[in-house]
């Protein structure tokens, strides 16, 4: 246990939650985008509740996913900036976990308020009631694979003077297994189907990406870091 | 066993000297088997019972899609061994191959889009295999484009190399994930006429072509690694030399003429 409280996960986690809580409208905008980008849709398909339902699963998903590229970027960006990334560097304990610190941080910032805040826009959207559970348990894991793999993403491209564009041309081909089986969860539930075996792939492809994505982002990170 | 042939592949200017004489040979065999298999499979391979002459496009479109999924994983290992040894000429060849590779993908879609017209009375279709190839596209440009977003090269070839290892272990859970959301959603109006086993009067010119695609990629691998080692080393030493050697029998030449 002593181990893990010296890991400089939780050092790290605690010092990024502390500066999203000081810069609140800079965390709240990917939750904004998130909202605001929904009343596009109805405009721009059909007010028609009966069709709205049909594509709704989707279009939270895809909106979910969009508003976590975007904020992604900022993971590194301000202490590229100011600096913390090289004291990162340096620090004695192995990199990937206080990356790890920094990727939980982001998701409590920025997945966890958008699959809170999903309900709302199901309802906005008519999503049918069958799918609301599956949609928060699929999007709460759902965009902890996102912050984890765009992790790598921002990583490699944090000393890029346009990373943010880079970046989502980098990340967005290896979000796609995320959103088929996000997608899965919520219509299946909806189809009256066993909705459990697409989140259980969700929970693998988790797995897989706490498992790897810190090493590959700090392996990025020593190499994109020194130029 | 001795390492010492390991060793010198990491040396471009070793790779440079031999490579063309690699090339000699390459080059005429590469040209005489896809020719070969272009003429047998165009001409003297039996038309297809329901595709008639369409479906000739197959030995096209085929080795093209072999290559580019074979292409990304070269890149990647190519990648992988500039990372663990430490090997100049490993990222040029990978630098080489992303192009190489992206421009295969981009002639098996685009073969195939040209086939699905006459076969499913469609360019495009949302199919497993298609969406598969747009997605190893996408991987194709992002390590290209990233490439040239550094303007240091060791830091773009390293970085470049860990994005290609990301993206090794991710094609199988794309590709399974993109094959089972077909499944899903699978449209019941298109069938795929071609038999699951084809006969061997068709199939024996289209194990010609793939041969042959191998070679063309050695062939045009080389030739990108060799320019590519022309760039990077053009302040050392040797690669003057050369270019003063060029320059002197060009000179000659036309000293000989006039």
């Amino acid at each position: 246990m002593a181990s893990f409280v010296n890991s400089g996960f939780l050092a790290w986690l605690r010092r990024d939650l502390l500066l999203a809580y000081r810069r609140r409208g800079e965390a709240a905008s990917p939750l904004v985008f998130f909202v605001m980008v929904s009343t596009l849709i109805p405009l721009g398909l059909t007010p028609e509740s009966a069709r709205l339902a049909e594509v709704a699963a989707g279009m939270i998903w895809v909106m979910a996913l969009l508003a976590t590229l975007l904020s992604v970027d900022g993971l590194f960006a301000s202490d590229y900036q100011d600096g913390s990334l090289e004291q990162l560097l340096i620090t004695p304990q192995l990199l990937p976990m206080p990356l790890l610190g920094k990727i939980t941080a982001h998701w409590l910032t920025t997945g966890l308020p958008l699959t809170l805040v999903s309900p709302l826009l199901g309802v906005m959207l008519s999503l049918p009631t069958s799918g609301y559970l599956p949609m928060i348990c699929s999007l709460a894991l759902g965009t902890a694979c996102l912050s984890l793999t765009g992790a790598v993403g921002a990583a490699l491209t944090v000393s890029l003077r346009k990373g943010g564009l880079l970046l989502s041309l980098l990340v967005m081909p290896l979000y796609m297994p995320v959103i088929i089986f996000g997608t899965a969860t919520v219509t299946y539930a909806i189809d009256g189907l066993n909705w459990l075996p697409p989140l259980s792939i969700l929970g693998a492809l988790f797995a897989a990406s706490v498992a790897l994505c810190p090493l590959a982002a700090a392996g990025a990170l020593r190499v994109t870091s020194a130029n | 066993m001795s390492w010492q042939w390991f060793h010198r592949l990491g040396s471009p200017r070793w790779f440079y000297h031999n490579s063309a004489r690699w090339l000699f040979w390459l080059c005429p065999i590469a040209a005489a088997v896809l020719l070969g298999g272009l003429v047998w499979g165009l001409a003297i391979a039996p038309e297809d019972a329901k595709q008639g002459n369409s479906f000739r496009i197959i030995y096209l479109h085929v080795p093209a899609s072999f290559l580019a999924l074979a292409g990304y994983y070269i890149m990647a290992i190519a990648g992988a061994v500039g990372l663990i040894w430490k090997m100049k000429l490993s990222y040029m060849v990978m630098k080489s191959a992303a192009p190489i590779g992206a421009a295969l993908t981009f002639i098996a879609l685009f073969s195939g889009a040209i086939w699905g017209k006459p076969t499913w009375g469609t360019y495009w279709v949302w199919d497993a295999r298609i969406t598969s190839m747009l997605i190893l596209l996408f991987l194709y440009l992002g390590v290209m484009a990233l490439q040239y977003a550094y303007h240091s090269v060791d830091a773009a070839s390293k970085a470049g190399a860990i994005l290609g290892l990301v993206g090794t272990v991710n094609i199988p859970i794309i590709y399974k994930s993109v094959d089972w959301w077909y499944t899903l959603h699978q449209p019941a109006t298109i069938k795929f006429t071609s038999a699951p086993s084809m006969h061997a009067d068709m199939f024996q010119p289209l194990l010609v072509m793939i041969v042959g695609f191998y070679l063309f990629y050695a062939v045009a691998l080389i030739l990108h690694t060799r320019s590519e080692i022309l760039r990077r080393e053009r302040k050392t030493s040797w690669v003057r030399e050369l270019l003063n050697e060029k320059n002197q029998s060009k000179a000659d030449k036309q000293a000989g003429k006039s």
